[in-house]
Order: structure tokens, then sequence, then C-alpha cells
């Protein structure tokens, strides 16, 4: 009787085995299992590492907007973290006073944008010489293009330095006035250079506008050439208007470096009155000099204010040009 | 006169007048290169070989003085071989972690998710903002950022158990057998990895657009002949992004060596009050040549092995 039962049973379980087997929704549904739960797995990992990584970028700055609100209170308050119990703006007022805020803010984003503009026009110009036009030596000079951003600056500071100190062209300054000019702690040697495209970082967008022009297709000009167009209203007209996510993303790099630049602005002694990002730097030793504020956690919260004052321009531009940024970034040639 | 005139012009073929339009819009870069960079770095070998007495009324002379200035700096000077060798060494570690990191960055980054442009947006912050003043201020603030300023010390006190724990986990992974080199250096990168994440801005971007440069095509190839996401990062998305390593690497080593103790000690040892200009050339000088030497010789290890799409 029961080697009877047992056998049709084991037979039973062997064909619903069988049958699982064969059952490909049971199969399918579960690979689809499987293959969800794997998404599932990496889709938080991944998301464990981009926040991760976002609150190691954002941490020191909401760092410092939050403790740029502290009060004095606040601040020996071992309770106290990141939300002050008595916000107060009494920082932002000291520190936008001994900026100058509105007067060196103004003076520092006219000095950065005219030099932007020209980083604009002569190095997408040239740019568009090396992507466009057949001349001897072009390899070799293009190398020099590349020289120029391998080099840096540091190396050539103290010639700079010299030649701006005494500052003549074929001696023709020396021939009109009796001696060479000094362009010390005036933003003059900064706009020579820039103008010779020679400035903060030039190589780099030359780099970026030839590999922009170069992608472009060459109908556009021949089009533009049939119709009579000179080559400079072609350039001007219809070639930088085509070029404009490379425009944009060289614009916002030489912008926001240049307002951040220190290291030309203290080569060339330029004075705190037009650079913001100098006077920054010597913002706690006027207050506490002149406020007789001795404590250097609250000297601290004053810098942490002016910093505030100071990334709010970049930011705000940065905010609203960000996407025509990055997507000119992937758009255009930094990558060949 | 006219005809003549005329016909002097029509002499002149198509591409040679291409070409003189060409050397027209070059001229100025032509012009502030030979005048600014050429003749600086010149000069730059000038004064690193001779001794600079500035006169009182203005301007200066130089003394040539041969190799004097780099047994100086090489025999005599009390840090500038320390401070070389640190500098080179924190680049040559820097250079393949920051890499890695921003390929592997650009990657995640690459895929489509919900709030992707406002992560963009977050990592491209760096980039923006790199100011020195700022760049201190934040590493400060970083320090500060558990609790309010107070508790700085009581953290100082905390880091001590914080260390206690990295030291548990070097002990543990090298129980499991790992190279004690390859650990530490991981717990090193892994204590500095928000100045990684800071220096490795522009070589996300750059990665970004190389990624993005790859036909789709290749991907669906990859995925008929069957071969796992493994294999398609080795077999498509590392060769093709093989040539902008090269770009990244070179930016990672010019910029980190811009930002080296070496150029401050340079910088003091021309505009401090020792104003050795002879001095101040020889560091900038060994250093770039180093860098260069570095750069030429990273470039052409990788470059026999990286694959050209086009």
């Amino acid at each position: 009787m029961n080697k009877q039962k047992i056998i049709p049973s084991v037979n039973s379980i062997r064909a619903g085995i069988q049958a699982m087997k064969d059952d490909t929704q049971f199969t399918n549904d579960r690979l689809r299992w499987i293959s969800n739960a794997k998404g599932f797995v990496i889709t938080m990992f991944r998301l464990a590492i981009i926040l991760g990584i976002c609150y190691v970028i954002l941490g020191p700055v909401i760092g410092i907007i939050s403790s740029s609100f502290f009060s004095d209170a606040d601040s020996y308050n071992p309770m106290v973290y990141l939300i002050p119990q008595e916000p107060t703006l009494h920082r932002y007022k000291l520190a936008a006073q001994y900026l100058w805020y509105w007067k060196t803010m103004g003076s520092s984003l006219l000095y950065s944008a005219t030099l932007m503009i020209l980083q604009v026009v002569m190095c997408s110009m040239v740019g568009y010489g090396f992507a466009r036009f057949n001349f001897p030596f072009k390899k070799v000079l293009f190398a020099c293009v590349v020289v120029m951003i391998v080099i840096p600056t540091n190396t050539i500071m103290l010639p700079l330095y010299t030649t701006f100190t005494r500052f003549d062209v074929f001696g023709i300054i020396q021939a009109a006035t009796g001696s060479p000019v000094n362009l010390m702690s005036t933003p003059v040697p900064m706009y020579i250079l820039t103008a010779f495209c020679c400035g903060l970082r030039s190589g780099l967008y030359i780099y970026i506008f030839n590999q922009f022009f170069r992608g472009l297709p060459k109908e556009i000009e021949e089009a533009a050439f049939v119709d009579g167009a000179g080559t400079l209203y072609t350039y001007f007209r219809i070639m930088l208007v085509n070029a404009l996510p490379s425009v944009i993303t060289v614009a916002i790099f030489s912008m926001v470096w240049q307002y951040n630049d220190t290291f030309y602005a203290n080569l060339f002694l330029i004075k705190e009155e037009i650079i913001i990002s100098k006077r920054i730097s010597s913002i706690t030793g006027s207050i506490s000099n002149i406020e007789k504020i001795l404590d250097p956690n609250i000297l601290e919260l004053y810098l942490d204010a002016g910093i505030v004052l100071v990334m709010l321009p970049i930011i705000i531009i940065y905010v609203a040009l960000q996407k025509q940024f990055i997507e000119g970034v992937e758009r255009s040639g930094i990558v060949g | 006169m006219e005809t003549v005139k005329t016909k002097k012009r029509k002499k002149r073929s198509l591409s040679q007048r291409q070409a003189l339009k060409g050397f027209l819009f070059i001229t100025p870069w032509l012009i502030g290169f030979i005048w600014f960079y050429a003749r600086s770095l010149l000069m730059t070998v000038q004064f690193s070989f001779s001794e600079m007495i500035v006169n009182p009324g203005g301007g200066y002379t130089l003394d040539f003085v041969w190799l004097d200035n780099f047994i100086y700096a090489f025999r005599a000077h009390a840090t500038y071989k320390q401070i070389l060798t640190t500098s080179l060494g924190n680049m040559l570690v820097d250079v393949p972690l920051i890499t890695f990191f921003s390929l592997f960055m650009a990657m995640l980054l690459n895929r489509k998710f919900k709030g992707r442009t406002l992560v963009r947006a977050i990592f491209f912050l760096p980039v923006i903002l790199n100011a020195d003043a700022i760049v201190d201020a934040i590493s400060l603030s970083r320090v500060m950022m558990s609790g309010g300023i107070s508790s700085a010390s009581a953290e100082m006190a905390a880091s001590a158990s914080s260390g206690m724990s990295i030291e548990y986990y070097i002990q543990m992974f090298s129980a499991l057998g790992l190279p004690e080199v390859l650990i530490e250096y991981i717990a090193g990168a892994v204590g500095r990895i928000s100045d990684i994440i800071n220096a490795s801005g522009v070589q996300i971007i750059i990665f970004i657009a190389a990624l993005q440069s790859i036909p789709g095509s290749m991907y669906e190839v990859a995925k008929i002949e069957g071969a796992t996401a493994y294999e398609t990062f080795w077999k498509v998305t590392f060769p093709m992004v093989m040539p902008h390593i090269i770009t990244n690497i070179v930016y990672t080593v010019v910029d980190s060596f811009a930002k080296s103790d070496v150029i401050e000690l340079a910088y003091d040892t021309a505009f401090g009050p020792a104003m050795n200009y002879g001095l101040s050339s020889v560091f900038s000088l060994v250093s770039t040549v180093i860098t260069c030497l570095i750069l030429v010789i990273v470039c052409g290890l990788i470059q026999k092995r990286t694959f050209y799409y086009n």
C-alpha cells in the first residue's frame, strides 16, 4: 500500500518540478525579480555615493553660510549646530563696511567683465585662425599654444614683473616721456597681456575655441563666401554666433577665474580697491585692528560673512547660466 | 597703374590669400607669445644663471655667475630639496587618484537619473569656488563643521578615536593579506577625499564630454555580442576615453604644480625680504623642467597603449 502510494507521489513531484522548469512565466518572473533587485541595489549604491560626495562638496559651503549668521553667544554654545539660536546680521554689516562692498564689487566685476570680453574676442579669433586656415608652420605654432597651457605662469612671473615695472615698446615711450612707464599697481598689465592672448589661461581658451571651430561644418563659411561676405563679417556674424556654446563656456570660465584670481593681482600689485578677492584676505586684520575684536573665533565669523558676500555674484551667475554652461562644456570642444 | 595693381593682387593664389588671412587672425597671439612668453622664458633662464643687482634709480644689472645659483639651491638652501621632493611625491600620489576618481564620477553622472542637473551643478561648484582666500576659509570651515566653533577642540579629541578606527580597518585588511603599501595609500586617499573631490572638477567635465562622444552603436554591438557591463567597460569605454586620460593627466600635473609649495617658495624668495631673483628663477626653472619630464614620460608610456578612434 505504502509503496504504491509513495511512487506516484515521487513521480508527481518530479512532474511538478519539470512543470516548474517548463513554466516560462515563472522563470521570466524569477529573472525579472533578480534583475530588479540588482538594479535596486546598484541604484541605492549610486545614490549613496552621489549624496556623500555632494555632502563633502556642499558641507563646508553650508557651514560658512550658517556660521556667518552666528551671534557671539551662538559661537560659544557647544549645543548650537548649523542653526543659530540668535541669528544676527551684524557680521554682514561689518564685513560689507570693511570690504567697501558696493564700490569694490562694482570695480571688481567691471575689471573681470572687461577682461572676459577681451578674452572671448581675442582667443576666439586666434582659435578660428588655427582651425580654419592653412599657413606655414601651423603645427609648430599650435604646439606653442600647448606649451602655453603646459608651462605654468609661475615660471615666467619674474620676467613679467620686470617687464611691466619698466614697460616700453621698442623704446618709443622712453623717447616720448624720457623714461619707461611703471605699470605696477594698475590693472593695465593685465589688459595688455589679455589683449595679446597671454592672460589668465588664454592658452586653454584658444584650445577650446580651436576644437569647437574645427567641429563646425565648412559649408557654413562656403555659403557665406559665395554670398559675398567678407572674412571678418563671416567670422563675427556667422561663426561666432554658431560657436555660442563655447563662447558661453569660455565666458564663464574666464569671468570666474579672473574674479577669483589672486596670483596676477599680487604679481602686478593691483590695488585692493579694484579687486575684491584681494581685499577679502585682509578683512580680518582690519576688523580686529579697528573694531578691537581679538577673539580669532569671532573674527572667523566676519571672514565667513565676507566670503558669502564675495561669492554671491559668482554663485548668481553660475546658477543663472549653469544649464547653458554644462551643456556648452559637453558640446564644445574641451574634448578633441 | 590700376591694372597693374589688380594684376599684382590676382597673382596671389587662393591658398596664399587664405594663409595670409590665417596669419592675420593669429597675429595678436603670435606677438603676445613672442613678446611675453618666449622672451620671459629666455629671461628666466638668464636670471637663473646670474645674480641680479637692483639699481637704486630703478632697473637692474645682471651679473653672470654661471651655476652658482643652482649649486646654492641644491647644496646650501635649507628647505628647497625637501619641499621639492615632497611636492613631487604628492603630485605622483595624487595624479592616479584624481584621474580614476574623476573617471568614476563621470560615469556615474553620465547616466540619466532624476535631479541630474542639480547634482552636476553641485559637482562643478569646486571649479567655481577656487579662489585662494576662499579655499583656505573652506578648509578651515571643514574643520569647524561638526558643531559650533567651540566644539573644534572637542572634535580634535574625537579625531583621536576615529584614528583608532582607521587603524582597526588597516589591521583588518592587512590580516586579509593585502599589501600594506596599497592599504595605506587607500586609507590616505580616503582621508583626503575632500581635497581630491575639489581638485577633480575640470577633469570630471572632460571625462563626461569624452563619454558622451562615444557612439552609442558601440554599446549596442557589445550588448548584442553578450558582453557584461564589466567587459563593456574595459573593452569599449576605457579605450575610448584613453586619449582624454592623457589630457586629464596633463591638466592634473600642471594644476598641482601651480598650487605646490615650490611655487610659494619661489614667490617668497623673489618678493620677500631676500629679493633674490636668481635663486627664485632656479626654483621655478628646475621644477618646471622636472614637471615637463614627468609629463613626457607619462604621456609617452600611455600613448603607446592608446587607441585613437579617429
